[in-house]
């Protein structure tokens, strides 16, 4: 189970209200490289895994990913606060306004709402692994283009910590995927499924 | 910033700094480096939060350690995603 701490893993205090950006920066709640689909993707691949330490690093990055999450929505709520009808349609936001008024809803840039076709299980371990790897790049490439778009440094700064944890994960995940071809056959890591054969000989 | 909201933000950035030690030794479990800064920011955090709690009180981020004393605190604001100073507003 999870147990909640009271805080942010860094810190969000945006002064100036932009709708805006807060329609560009949902992308990564619930676009389809966002934190939302990060988690559930990391939480969901732990149970075909078949090592201890991936099990672990999918749970521990799984949730840091939720903190991530409520980052990504603090500034979404910080940034439509005591907005006037002037602005939300000025804004462009009266298109988001008239379904969830300013309530936080996963969905990303072009407003297309999450779905689990963002992620994958697909129960094998160098398939998952590196569905993950790619998930912390496309990760990477969205943090940049919301750094070209932005110049608000209350925003800036948040989004930089964000997009350096991704590099990090992915690092870590590329650490994961060199321990599980180093147990597995060298001459065919795919001469059997260790999340899910029985008999699949692995180093362990 | 206030000193108690440097306490505050002090101990997060030990926090951080020892999820970021507990990510690497998930694929360095030998690593006596890591280990001895694992260690190190523990303590540092310890001495952190004891200053605080001289100063202010209970220091709580779950309801674990939240006071047993009534009335119950944990669901006071601001909370995370608010803006300190918008408290009761």
């Amino acid at each position: 189970m999870w147990q909640y701490e009271k805080k942010l893993q860094y810190p969000v205090r945006i002064k100036n209200p932009n709708p805006k950006y807060a329609q560009i920066i949902i992308s990564q709640y619930g676009g389809p490289d966002g934190e939302l689909g990060a988690s559930i993707r990391y939480l969901t691949q732990r149970y075909s895994m078949p090592y201890d330490d991936v099990k672990g690093m999918l749970t521990d990055i799984g949730t840091e990913e939720l903190g991530h999450l409520e980052m990504i929505c603090a500034m979404v709520y910080q940034l439509t606060k005591n907005l006037s009808y002037e602005e939300i349609v000025k804004s462009g936001f009266d298109k988001y306004f008239v379904d969830h008024t300013a309530g936080v809803y996963p969905i990303a840039a072009s407003s297309l709402p999450w779905r689990a076709e963002y992620i994958a299980a697909k129960g094998d371990i160098i398939a998952d692994l590196h569905e993950d790897l790619a998930a912390e790049q496309k990760a990477r490439v969205t943090y940049d283009n919301l750094l070209r778009l932005i110049d608000d440094p209350d925003i800036l700064e948040p989004l930089r910590f964000l997009r350096e944890r991704e590099i990090v994960h992915y690092q870590r995940f590329g650490e994961m995927m060199r321990k599980t071809t180093d147990r597995l056959d060298d001459k065919n890591f795919y001469y059997c499924n260790p999340s899910f054969d029985k008999n699949c000989k692995t180093k362990l | 910033m206030d000193i108690k909201s440097q306490l505050e933000r002090k101990i997060c950035e030990y926090d951080f700094a020892l999820d970021e030690l507990y990510l690497f030794l998930d694929s360095h479990p030998d690593n006596e480096k890591a280990m001895s800064l694992v260690k190190r920011f523990r303590l540092a955090r310890k001495t952190a939060i004891e200053e605080y709690e001289k100063k202010y009180g209970k220091y709580f981020v779950t309801t674990n350690e939240t006071p047993d004393t009534s009335p119950w605190q944990w669901t006071l604001g601001p909370w995370p995603w608010e803006i300190a100073d918008e408290k009761g507003e």
